[in-house]
Parts: C-alpha cells; sequence; structure tokens
C-alpha cells in the first residue's frame, strides 16, 4: 500500500527542495527546464517519456511534489498522462506547450491541468510553481476541516420551515465526528512539506496493485452498489481510509464517464454494455460486470434532463439500501459544491429531476430555483426504496425498478446534502421529508456517507460525485461536446502567459558598441568576411603567432566546419 | 590578437545576430542561466539543439520524399522544430517553421517542398552564427580576454 515514506527532502526551507518531475521530449527544453529548476533550489528528475514518467511516478517510493509535462509527446497525449496523474498520484500537474491557443488551455485545464504555462518558459514562471503544491495541501485541509460539516449545519438549520429542530445534528455529535477526522488526518503524519498548515493529510499512492484491488473490489461489489466503505473493507488494506477511497472512486467515476463519452456515448444514445465493458476493460483491466449496464441504462435516461450535473453518476452511486417497512420519509437537501481538489468531506450531491406520479403531488418547490422533492415513504409498504425517487429522476414516464441496495436499518433518515456551485445554483434541489421524527445525519461529501445521528443507517454505500477540480465536467458525460458548461474550480489559477514580446531582439543588449557599417550586413553568404567586416585593420604582425586552426580543440561537443572557417582564420590571424 | 578587439568583434558581430533575428532574447536568457557549476552549458544546449533539428530536417526531408505524404507525420515533426527552435532563441527558424505549419494544413506538397528549404537555410543559417560566437568565445577566452556579459 503506498504508505508514506518518510521524506528524503533535506530539511531546507519550503519551497526550496521542492520535487519536480520533467517530462519533455524535446532534450533541450529537458535541459533547459533543469538547469532553471535546479536555479530555483527544487530537486529536478527528467523523463522524455509520458509512459516513463507514469513508470516512475508508480514505482519511485520517493514521491514528487508537482509534475510538469510537455502537451505533445510522441508515446501518450500529454492530457492523458495529466489525467493518470491526477487519478492514481493525485499530484499538481503543470503543462507546457509552445501552443497558447485558448482551447489548448481550456482542455489543459478541463483536465485537471494546475497551470499551463507557455514555451518558453520564464524563470520566475518556474519558481512560482511551489505555490500550486501549497494551495493543493491547503484546500484540501481546509475542505476537510472548515466546510463540510459547518455547511451542513447551516443547511440543516437554515432548512425549510418543515424542518423540525431535532433534524439537527447536535454539536457534541459534530464536534465527535470533526475529531474523528481530525484523528484520521494527523495519523500519517505526512511530512512532505514543511508547510504552516499544523494538520497533516495522507497521501495514498494509488500504485498499479492498489487500483487493481480497488477495481477487483468495485467489480466483486457490483458497480451500482459500490460504495466507498464496501470497496475499504473488500480491499482489506491496512492504513487506507475510506476518504482515500472514496476520493479515488470519485475519480474513477469520471474516467469512466469520460471513457464512456469517447466510445460515442453521447448522452442518449444506447450504450452497447459490451462496448463499454469492453473499453473499461482495456483501460483497467476489468473483470466484464453486468452492473455495467444497468449503470448506463440509468445514465442513459439521465440525458433528457437538461443541465443536470451529476444525476447520471448519482443514480448509479446513490445506492442507498431499501429502507425496510419502517422507513420514514427521507430528507434530501441537495447541492453540489465544485471542488477545488476532491476534498474528502461534505456530502455534495445535486438532485434534479421529477418524482413519479405518486410523488409528484408531494413536490413543493421552495421557490422557482429550489424545488423540493418529497419522498413519501409509506409505512406500510414493504421495501420501499427511499431513494426510489431517483429511477424517476431518470424518467418519470417509466416503471423503473430501482436498482439500488436496501437500508439495513428499519430507521428513518435524513440525508443532508449542499451544492454550492455558483453555476450550479439553478439545479438545487431539496427533498424535504413530509413526516417529522427522522434522525438527522451528517453527510460526507465525495463518499456520500451518510450517518444517521442515532447511529442506524449507515448509508456510506452512496458514492455521491462531486466535481473535481478541472476534471471534465461531468455533464460532458451527458451533454453534447458543444455545451461546455464546466463546473470550473474556484481557486485554479491559471496563468495564461501572453506570448511576450520580449523574445523579440533586445534592443537593451549592453555589449560593447563598435563604429561600423551595417550595409556589409545585407551579404548573409557564409564565409569569412562577415567576420572580416568588424575588423577596422588587423596589424597581420600582431597575430601571427596565433595559429587558430591549430589552437582550436575540436571537441566532440563543438560543432566545427572547417572549410568555412578557413576565411575568418585568414582574415582575423593572416 | 589583442583581447580587447576580439571582445569588440564579439559583441558587435553578437548584436547583428540579434538584430537580425537569428537568436532572440530566449538565447540571452540561457547565457543567464550558465554559471560556474556548468560553464559548458549554452555550448551543450546549442549543440543538442542542431543535432536535434538535424535529425528532424532529415526526417523531414525523408516523409516528403513519399510517393503518399502523411501530412500528420509531418506536422507532428515541424511542431517539434518550433518547440526545439524557440528552446535556443532560433527566431528566424520557429517563424518559417510556423510557415511550414500553414504549408502543411493546407496539405500541399509543394508548398511543405518549398518551406522544408526554407526551414533548411534558416537553420544552415542559425548554425553558423551559433558556431562563429562559440568560436569567438572560445578565441576570447583563450587569449586571455573577458566575455562581455549578456544583460538584458
Amino acid at each position: 500500500m503506498g504508505n508514506p515514506l518518510p521524506s528524503s527532502r533535506p530539511a531546507e526551507a519550503f519551497p526550496a527542495g521542492l520535487r519536480v518531475l520533467i517530462v519533455d521530449d524535446d532534450p533541450t527544453w529537458l535541459k533547459i527546464l533543469e538547469k532553471m529548476l535546479r536555479k530555483c533550489s527544487y530537486q529536478v528528475t527528467t523523463c522524455s517519456l509520458a509512459t516513463d514518467a507514469l513508470h516512475i511516478l508508480r514505482e519511485r517510493k520517493a514521491r514528487f511534489d508537482i509534475v510538469i509535462s510537455d502537451v505533445n509527446m510522441p508515446d501518450m497525449d500529454g492530457f492523458k498522462l495529466l489525467e493518470h496523474v491526477g487519478l492514481e498520484m493525485d499530484l499538481p500537474v503543470i503543462m507546457m506547450s509552445i501552443d497558447g491557443e485558448t482551447s489548448r488551455v481550456m482542455k489543459g485545464v478541463q483536465h485537471g491541468a494546475c497551470d499551463y504555462l507557455l514555451k518558453p518558459v520564464r524563470m520566475k514562471e518556474l519558481r512560482n510553481i511551489w505555490q500550486h503544491v501549497y494551495r493543493k495541501k491547503m484546500h484540501e485541509l481546509k475542505e476537510v476541516e472548515a466546510h463540510s460539516f459547518d455547511e451542513v449545519i447551516n443547511i440543516l438549520r437554515n432548512g425549510s420551515e418543515d424542518i423540525e429542530d431535532r433534524y439537527l445534528i447536535d454539536e457534541t455529535e459534530m464536534s465527535s465526528m470533526r475529531k474523528r477526522k481530525d484523528v484520521e488526518n494527523k495519523e500519517f503524519g505526512d511530512q512532505e512539506l514543511n508547510d504552516p498548515s499544523t494538520v497533516k493529510k495522507a497521501r495514498v499512492v494509488w500504485s498499479v496493485d492498489l487500483h487493481q484491488k480497488f477495481v477487483n473490489a468495485v467489480d466483486q461489489i457490483g458497480f451500482d452498489k459500490v460504495g466507498p466503505k464496501k470497496i475499504l473493507d473488500s480491499m482489506n488494506v491496512p492504513g487506507l481510509t475510506r476518504e482515500n477511497v472514496a476520493s479515488h472512486l470519485q475519480k474513477y467515476r469520471l474516467y469512466l464517464s469520460r471513457l464512456q463519452k469517447q466510445n460515442g456515448g453521447t448522452c442518449g444514445g444506447n450504450m452497447p454494455s459490451d462496448h463499454m465493458n469492453k473499453t473499461i476493460k482495456g483501460n483497467f483491466g476489468l473483470k466484464s460486470s453486468t452492473n455495467m449496464q444497468q449503470d448506463w441504462e440509468l445514465t442513459k435516461y439521465a440525458c433528457t434532463i437538461e443541465n443536470f450535473q451529476t444525476l447520471g453518476i448519482v443514480a448509479n452511486a446513490a445506492h442507498v439500501s431499501e429502507m425496510n417497512s419502517r422507513v420514514a420519509p427521507a430528507q434530501v437537501i441537495a447541492s453540489k459544491k465544485a471542488l477545488v481538489n476532491d476534498a474528502q468531506l461534505g456530502l455534495f450531491l445535486s438532485f434534479k429531476g421529477m418524482l413519479p406520479s405518486i410523488k409528484e403531488k408531494a413536490c413543493k418547490p421552495l421557490h422557482d430555483e429550489r424545488p423540493v422533492m418529497q419522498l413519501m415513504q409509506y409505512p406500510e409498504q414493504e421495501n420501499y426504496s427511499i431513494l426510489e425517487g431517483y429511477s424517476c429522476l431518470a424518467n418519470p414516464d417509466r416503471d423503473h425498478e430501482p436498482s439500488f441496495d436496501h437500508l439495513p436499518s428499519s430507521q428513518p433518515l435524513v440525508m443532508s446534502a449542499t451544492c454550492t456551485n455558483g453555476k450550479d445554483m439553478k439545479d438545487l434541489y431539496e427533498m424535504k421529508p413530509l413526516q417529522p421524527a427522522i434522525p438527522p445525519m451528517a453527510c460526507m461529501i465525495d463518499s456520500v456517507s451518510i450517518q444517521v445521528k442515532h447511529g442506524l443507517v449507515n448509508l456510506q454505500d452512496t458514492g455521491a460525485i462531486c466535481k473535481l477540480e478541472g476534471s471534465p465536467s461531468i455533464e460532458d458525460f451527458y451533454l453534447d461536446e458543444t455545451n461546455n458548461q464546466g463546473c470550473f474550480p474556484l481557486t485554479c489559477e491559471v496563468s495564461l502567459k501572453s506570448k511576450s514580446d520580449s523574445d523579440s531582439m533586445p534592443e537593451e543588449l549592453h555589449l560593447y558598441s563598435v563604429q561600423k557599417k551595417l550595409d556589409c550586413l545585407e551579404n548573409l553568404s557564409v564565409s569569412g568576411t562577415e567576420i572580416y567586416q568588424y575588423i577596422d585593420s588587423v596589424p597581420t604582425s600582431e597575430v601571427q603567432s596565433i595559429n587558430w586552426c591549430e589552437a582550436s580543440e575540436l571537441t566532440g561537443d563543438y560543432l566545427y566546419d572547417q572549410v568555412d572557417y578557413s576565411l575568418i582564420d585568414e582574415y582575423l590571424f593572416a | 590578437m589583442d583581447p580587447d578587439k576580439l571582445t569588440k568583434v564579439y559583441a558587435e558581430f553578437a548584436l547583428d545576430v540579434f538584430r537580425q533575428g537569428f537568436l532572440d532574447n530566449q538565447y540571452v536568457q540561457l547565457q543567464q542561466l550558465q554559471d560556474e557549476s556548468e560553464p559548458q552549458f549554452v555550448l551543450q544546449t546549442a549543440t543538442l539543439f542542431l543535432e536535434d533539428s538535424e535529425k528532424l530536417l532529415n526526417e523531414l526531408c525523408g516523409i516528403l520524399d513519399d510517393k503518399e505524404v502523411d501530412f500528420e507525420k509531418l506536422v507532428a515533426r515541424v511542431r517539434k522544430l518550433t518547440d526545439s527552435s524557440a528552446s535556443i532563441g532560433a527566431r528566424r527558424v520557429k517563424n518559417v517553421c510556423m510557415d511550414f505549419l500553414n504549408c502543411c494544413e493546407k496539405v500541399s506538397k509543394e508548398g511543405c517542398v518549398d518551406c522544408l528549404k526554407q526551414v533548411r537555410e534558416e537553420y544552415l543559417l542559425v548554425k553558423r552564427k551559433l558556431e562563429s560566437l562559440f568560436k569567438l568565445e572560445k578565441q576570447i577566452l583563450a587569449v586571455g580576454g573577458s566575455l562581455p556579459a549578456w544583460l538584458q
């Protein structure tokens, strides 16, 4: 398992010693960039092939802080490498290219690049790359600590008037959960960076083996039933936390959705399960899973709903176990937050859609932008899935059996989540309970690990997806290419350096200036005469002692053409 | 030869190389990167560039010699050459490479052959300039002179 090993970095002040991996197929650039980075006091590893880079990242236990990669490479598209690194290693990646076209840069950002540098790269740009490492850390910690719990509390408190106080999670419960989170964070005591933040988060390196275990677990459980806790248990890897699995699951889902899109999966189309399975197999070595078919069936329906961000995947993933007869209505306040990174907490689902007829009348929009869905749970109905509504979200006209797991508990539950993506506010929906006496729950982001206050239901199987930083927006999966309503990361800073004019002739070059005629420069013929022009008059007696031809050594790294310079020699040292 | 004289020659020559756009600011950046730990840095980098470019030019020649020109391959190599030339600051080479890319887009074999000829010419020119610069540098140091600082 990729437990972080002790850092081999000498104790220098951050950001000195930053461990950078450079990937570029151009040997000249590789040399130059290495030199530049070393001047910044960074530790540099160079690589000319993307496949080598991945190999290094996977194998080398001495880890890296940041990856810089060129976009155009022979063996693998730079964007693909970017994806892989994000999926497996969760490192910040900076893209580089001589091509600064907006569409390319946008593509880079969409694929998760934390910056896009234009070549030729300047020293000051390289000096600043440490901020991406730092920012990532800070955001991960902030998201974990600050947002999820507070936000859930807020939502619960400020919910609709129907919510009774008892729906609120009490403070002690929240703080104890928070403590648990902190303990988990501190357990691994990652000492990678000497940054000021006090709580360190362990970073798991998703090696090929680990990922394969993950995939096996997913397959075993069944893709539609999968959830971080189940995967974690199935993987049985000591030290791996549910959060690690959850964030990885998120990325994995996105990856699959992207694959589906690439393989002709425009929304609404029939996705042949074989094709899908084959594709996924090809990429991840999965065993075929008939559950995949079901998933894509669901997502297919989702396409009919506009602007919906995560429905399909939520429908896949939100496998809330079916509640038994005594389950009370559920309250789901859905919201989605565009996270900068795969933050570990703060459940953010966004549900949009309609309920089937029997439940439609229960829908009471709060206001225009936030219609409310209400799930009616009738005690007398057995085997009633709490989120049966999801199937109807997909297509209200169909009699669609929900493909959700069953809640093991008999207690009512409340699921709350908030989604506050600025772009998607209009897609926020709330589901309100009709009946009181529902124990409140805290929702955890990313894994939708919903814990019922009274400890009865653990909906950790519901894997909701949140928008990840820069990753191709989930809606790409559903909408056609033209509608690129990306959930852009909140704080990703892309510094687009326009082609500077500084590349032009340096007028300020302060060298000796000598009176000379410029006309002679018109003659560009390759001969010694051009050098000759610069010499006013060279007394031959002065230079007889120097035989330039003999003096100049022909070294291997010095290209030299004797014939052309015989003239120069003659004029210089005649 | 008088070291000062040599230095003057060198300086003026370098200025002209820049004025004519053979090399640009990127070359100055490389000079500034050079330090005691790597006194041959610019020379080595330039050599890498020249060798790599020579290879690419030969490949381009080969592709255009084919009956059926593979324009995708062509574009990929021209892009690489553009990228490479930007690394050393070979401005004129880069510019003709951009023209070359336009020719490739128009899928015109004739145009591309012309472009390749231009690129090769520019390549040879900048090669000469670089070689002259290095020779002069060596000569100056050999006679105990000092190289002018490459300021911006």
